[in-house]
């Protein structure tokens, strides 16, 4: 049962670069307007999820897609995580392209088992794709406690048949969730939320995917290379700004992915800057920070001057009280002080 | 264990209608301060609910246990909780009984048989079963309840933890608070169920419908199971009928709910109902009422100061507690 778009290959445009027009965008239209040209693109691609259609999502990020494709393919649910993750597994088992949206990253755990088990463990045995996509408002940020502000993409990125991608910009997180559309595989997006009303950038008007596994230098620098993802992406580019002041010259690379990670591009960063810093919000322990300084400590060794640092949450759930949750949250002054200690090498 | 009555007198009655109006002068005070941009975070408001959101709860004695979710704040006013836990816990201060960590109705008081829930619907009805097994097992004359919307229902763990309840014939009592809406999702979206109370037979245990406006009749059916529940005789299911009269959360206006529901609705508010019911029986006049409601402001008023004033918690208490010692 494998239809056209089974086989439709995410297009090139690895860095997105080149003149091409654009239009400012806000983060969270980049990824409606991607939901809406695939869904006109392929006919297989719907969405479920809690209250998508007439409200259109929690955080509106569906709002208008009822008018335009109706409830047959913009579909409520009720609250039931397993049952309609499950479900999407069932239909892209028949060719079907499902987009799940959960309400929050929070409650993607809530289907962990489907995810886990089912959908990351078909492919393996027999080849069959399971080309579905779980999108999910992920991070913290805004004083809204230990239940709706996790970052969890290291835990998906742990278990091999899943994608996982979290982008840092709107030209990312559309060109991002297309590719993801795209792809074969069970893919989990996550889409921070502290940028979906906050931050805009250019996005290329013509139809573009990027491609999945691919990092971006978001800016070029010689001295330290801060390796970092998602809304973090901020915190990276405010601290070079700030450390340009001091004559140092960062190197911002946005991993974009992470799983799979782009190994040589953080190599390249590395033989170019010989210092690394890896920002991250997840939480600290056994992460991506630890698999990222891994992958350099292995193949990139001897082009270190210094030790890789990691700067990212603490081993603690995320608190609510905004002193808590500011202490929490890894800080431009947190950067800078890893920066200003790899200065010393 | 057994000290409240089937049938309530004037002492109990009045403390319901003070628990009532407390609960509604609390929300209605944390709407204008969300409005105003005073809390940080989110508030999720279960007014015209005060019925079975207080007169269920009212049933359990001490050493019982409750289990509230998302919008049940009122829920825990008869297990204790006070005026100024409710406005430190949204203000977010050291001394709230969360330490500030956990936001908005997620608090909650082990010691006085109310747990700090959590938001995953509906997580803890598999932890009050548990509570549960706890007392069957120390043969404790305890019993559990829990709490959650009609919504929640759609939940594996929901149909999980009644069977299991039901297997081990657990001394918990299960409240479904039936009112309308799951967010924007009505009723006839998330089941084709008629009733949330006809699942109980799926479980073997009963499945008791009450008019979740009408405190009296959810007190004497709270009563009724969470005393069967305390003899031996297993869990029940309590559907209460009601309607949630503001939006999901307070960013919410709820648009989706069309004008005249709510206007039939407003004329069901449990709170109004009850007064002509205490009125009716001589137990409430105009003076009466008027004093319940000065004290009632004072407290809210007194709670709120009280809150402002108290201290953020430290920063770097964000890492701590993570375990226990
Ligand atoms: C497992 C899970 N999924 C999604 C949510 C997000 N959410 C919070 S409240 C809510 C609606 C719940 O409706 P209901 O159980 O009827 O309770 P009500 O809000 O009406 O009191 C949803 C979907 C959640 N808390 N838990």
């Amino acid at each position: 049962m494998s239809t056209p778009s089974n086989r439709m290959p995410a297009s090139g445009n690895v860095n997105g670069g080149g003149r091409r027009e654009t239009k400012e965008t806000l983060f969270i239209d980049a990824i409606t307007e991607a939901l809406r040209e695939e869904m006109q693109r392929d006919p297989n691609v719907f969405m479920v999820g809690e209250d998508i259609g007439t409200y259109g999502g929690a955080f509106k990020v569906t709002k208008g897609l009822l008018e335009q494709f109706g409830p047959e393919r913009i579909i409520d649910m009720p609250v039931a995580e397993e049952a309609f993750t499950g479900m999407a597994v069932g239909a892209a088992l028949m060719g079907m392209r499902p987009i799940v949206e959960y309400q929050y990253a929070d409650f993607i755990h809530c289907a962990w088992d489907q995810i886990v088990n089912v959908a990351a463990r078909i492919h393996y045995r027999t080849r069959d794709a399971v080309p579905m996509v779980m999108r999910a408002p992920s991070g913290a940020g805004l004083r809204a406690g230990p239940f709706h502000s996790q970052s969890p993409e290291g835990w998906f990125a742990h278990v091999p048949g899943l994608k996982v991608i979290v982008p840092g910009t709107p030209w990312d997180a559309k060109g991002l969730l297309k590719a993801a559309i795209r792809d074969n595989n069970p893919v989990v997006f996550f889409e921070h939320k502290y940028l979906y009303r906050r931050l805009k950038g250019p996005v290329p008007v013509d139809d573009y995917a990027c491609h999945i596994g691919a990092a971006k230098v978001q800016r070029q620098g010689t001295d330290v290379t801060i390796v970092t993802y998602g809304a973090m992406l901020q915190t990276a580019l405010a601290a070079a700004d700030k450390a340009q002041e001091k004559g140092i010259s960062v190197e911002v690379l946005d991993l974009r992915t992470i799983y799979p990670l782009d190994k040589i591009q953080i190599l390249q960063s590395i033989a170019k800057t010989g210092k690394a810093i890896m920002l991250y919000e997840d939480t600290r322990t056994l992460g991506i920070g630890a698999e990222v300084s891994a992958i350099i400590a292995e193949e990139g060794f001897e082009y270190l001057d210094g030790p890789i640092l990691r700067v990212s949450s603490p081993d603690a759930p995320i608190p609510y009280s905004p002193p808590l949750e500011d202490y929490f949250l890894p800080q431009v002054d947190d950067v800078m002080a890893a920066i200003d200690k790899l200065s010393a090498y | 264990m057994q000290v409240k009555p089937l049938e309530l007198g004037t002492k109990e009655l009045m403390d319901i209608y003070y628990l009532m109006r407390l609960g509604r002068a609390i929300e209605d005070r944390l709407n204008l301060l969300y409005k105003g941009g005073k809390l940080p975070g989110a508030i999720y408001l279960g007014t015209g609910q005060e019925a079975i959101e207080i007169g269920a709860s009212y049933a359990l004695e001490e050493g019982d246990v409750l289990a509230p979710t998302h919008r049940d704040m009122m829920s825990q006013l008869p297990r204790g909780i006070t005026p100024r836990e409710v406005f430190l816990q949204h203000y977010a201060r050291a001394n709230s009984l969360t330490h500030g960590k956990g936001e908005d109705n997620y608090q909650g008081d082990l010691r006085r048989g109310t747990f700090a829930t959590v938001s995953m619907l509906p997580n803890f009805y598999p932890v009050a079963a548990g509570a549960a097994l706890a007392f069957k097992l120390r043969k404790e004359p305890r019993v559990a309840m829990a709490y959650c919307g009609e919504g929640a229902t759609s939940v594996g763990d929901w149909h999980e933890a009644l069977n299991v309840a039901s297997v081990h014939n657990l001394p918990v009592v299960f409240v479904v608070i039936n009112n309308g809406y799951a967010y924007s999702t009505p009723v006839y979206k998330e089941m084709k169920v008629a009733n949330v109370a006809d699942r109980a037979v799926a479980y073997a245990m009963p499945g008791v419908i009450v008019d979740g406006n009408d405190v009296v009749e959810c007190y004497r059916e709270a009563k009724k199971a969470v005393e069967r529940a305390r003899d031996g005789g297993g869990p029940t299911l309590i559907e209460a009928k009601t309607m949630r009269m503001r939006g999901h959360a307070g960013h919410d206006s709820a648009t989706y709910v069309a004008k005249d529901i709510i206007d039939l609705w407003t004329k069901r508010d449990p709170i109004v109902r009850f007064e002509a019911y205490l009125n009716e029986k001589g137990f409430l006049n105009e003076d009466s009422k008027k004093e319940v409601i000065d004290r009632i402001n004072a407290m809210v008023e007194d709670a709120v100061t009280f809150a402002e004033a108290s201290p953020y918690p430290e920063p770097k208490e964000a890492i701590e507690d993570v375990y226990a010692e």
